[in-house]
């Protein structure tokens, strides 16, 4: 009996928790949902009286979100991807080929992992301005494409790939790239998964670097886009809603599609640290 | 050395030189150069004609220092980071302990909604709240006037729009702490429950001598890593306050942009992003000590 209320209460609690963790996201929904002025009204409504999708459309047709949206995909899509590559053939190196100079090399690559981003940014700002890169998209790309994070990420999970593995193709003759391409690759796909879902979701959330990179309008993504909108837009509530569902849901689709190996990520992030 | 060793350094330095490049060009080398820039008068009349540039030792700091503004941004990061991480971690450890109880069903869901709002984005979701704060038409101040609690202007009080901006990153932050906790509590082992239950510990006494003793080293994974990242707050109070009222939430990294990329004063900027540099290696300076004499 005792524990049949402990059970009661706890579901209580956890019910509780999980409807004030979701809230925020669902009045998102509901209230980018709703005719012009009606989240505005007082008392406050919680649900639309008549749903409708003007809102989204009118994002699209007057305020040019699918060009960003197009943006993010570009930026947050070619960075994954090229952050996988460059990432995964250093990540692969430093676990299991033999060179002078490795710990070295690894300890100062970890010591890196201390200094936050923003110290670089100045530099790194009149850097790509001397190089022509402001304003463009491999630019806001730049810092995504390869990490120490990354790197690091991969050389742990290549750590556990057996070297009797890399020996038999050794024998066979095989070349150093290929053995990387055609025996490492295959077995570490569930951490380059793990690595690519935390490279979008960072480039796709990501808000001050294309902030300080993309100068004009044409090239903003959509995080960029949004912060300025919801300046001059204060007021249209619903269609700020609207946009930023737009700029969660792909973020939020991702996840929920790939948790199990967004979740595994995290954990192999934590236990070595 | 196996023979083929000189291949495989070859090929190593070869798979390795994209990403030191990328690495050592576009991270490493710009924090050196911040640090140099730091050094110098590099203004906006310097970006046209970098031959204006002028060495000017630690005016940018001595400056900066004599500087208000500096001390209000270094007093609300440290606000924000002290009260809004610890908040989070403990949030985050009841809510590990709750998903991962014996009794809890649907773990997996609750762990899903608890842990979804990180995955968002910072931008989007702070316009969310900016209008859930709203002092006329906002739902918390609905939800509190229905408690009989008078309604607050969150954003536009300086008193409490710190507070709200914590409410925001606690929100979005907890279940990625959570995430870790829980995976610290599925590494004790059962076997200390069981001689715990033994003795006759009831669930307060096994929690507070089994369980929480054999997170500790998790307590201190999580609690420095949220605190290195509630130092980089910057798009909260961009989006909900503009560092306002009364620079009431100017954040550090928010101070820097504006000094930086506003004002175009870049020596004087990355003399702000060296002290916030400082100050995120000096926490991780005191958690590497703290664990040496946890595990010594």
């Amino acid at each position: 009996m005792r524990r049949r209320w402990a059970s009661v209460a706890l579901h209580a609690v956890l019910v509780v928790g999980a409807a004030l963790s979701l809230f925020p996201l669902l009045w998102m929904v509901s209230g980018s949902l709703m005719s012009t002025g009606e989240a505005n009204s007082f008392p406050p409504r919680l649900l639309p009286h008549h749903a409708t999708l003007a809102h989204y459309a009118a994002l699209f047709t007057q305020l040019d979100v699918g060009r960003y949206f197009l943006n993010s995909v570009i930026v947050a899509g070619f960075a994954t991807a090229v952050s996988l590559f460059i990432n995964s053939l250093a990540g692969y190196a430093l676990a299991k080929l033999e060179f002078r100079g490795r710990e070295r090399l690894f300890r100062i690559l970890v010591a890196g992992l201390v200094i936050p981003a923003q110290v670089a940014m100045l530099p790194l700002f009149l850097l790509l301005r001397s190089l022509g890169l402001v304003n463009t998209y491999l630019g806001a790309m730049i810092p995504a494409m390869a990490t120490i994070f990354g790197v690091f990420l991969i050389r742990q999970y290549v750590l556990s790939v057996p070297d009797d593995l890399l020996d038999a193709a050794r024998m066979d003759g095989a070349s150093e790239f290929r053995i990387y391409w055609s025996v490492v690759l295959p077995v570490i796909r569930p951490i380059l998964a793990t690595l690519a879902i935390f490279t979008f979701l960072s480039t796709w959330n990501d808000f001050l670097w294309p902030l300080v990179i993309l100068s004009d309008n044409a090239k903003y993504t959509l995080p960029v886009a949004l912060a300025g909108l919801s300046g001059e837009h204060v007021q249209d509530t619903e269609l700020m809603l609207a946009g930023s569902v737009v700029t969660v849901l792909p973020v939020l689709a991702v996840f929920i599609g790939l948790q199990r190996f967004y979740v595994a990520g995290i954990l192999a992030g934590s236990t070595k640290g | 050395m196996m023979p083929g060793g000189r291949t495989q350094a070859r090929a190593a330095w070869l798979f390795l030189t994209p990403a030191l490049i990328f690495i050592g060009v576009f991270f490493f080398l710009p924090v050196i150069a911040g640090l140099a820039l730091s050094l110098t008068n590099f203004d906006i009349y310097a970006i046209g004609h970098p031959e204006n540039v002028q060495f000017a030792g630690l005016a940018n700091y001595r400056a900066m220092v004599h500087t208000d503004l500096f001390w209000t941004a270094l007093e609300n990061t440290l606000y924000f980071a002290f009260v809004g991480a610890p908040l989070s971690v403990l949030v985050a450890l009841g809510a590990a302990l709750l998903v991962n109880s014996r009794l809890t069903r649907w773990p997996a869901f609750f762990r899903t909604a608890y842990f979804a709002p990180f995955v968002t984005t910072l931008v989007a979701v702070a316009v969310v709240w900016k209008y859930l704060y709203h002092p006329r038409y906002g739902l918390l101040d609905a939800g509190l006037a229905a408690l009989g609690v008078h309604p607050v202007d969150w954003l536009g009080d300086p008193r409490w729009a710190m507070p709200a901006i914590i409410l925001v990153a606690v929100w979005r932050s907890f279940g990625y702490n959570m995430l870790i906790f829980i995976a610290g509590l599925q590494r004790i082992p059962a076997e200390l429950y069981e001689a715990a239950e033994l003795d006759g510990a009831g669930s307060w006494a096994r929690l507070r001598h089994v369980t929480l003793p054999q997170l500790a080293p998790t307590f201190l994974f999580v609690g420095v890593i949220t605190a290195i990242g509630f130092f980089q707050l910057f798009a909260e109070p961009y989006v909900m306050t503009g560092g306002g009222p009364l620079k009431s939430t100017l954040s550090m990294v928010l101070y820097m942009y504006e000094e930086g990329f506003r004002w175009w004063r870049l020596g004087s900027a990355a003399a702000i992003a060296f002290s916030l540099f400082v100050l995120v290696l000096a926490i991780t300076l005191i958690q590497l000590r703290l664990e040496r004499e946890r595990t010594s």
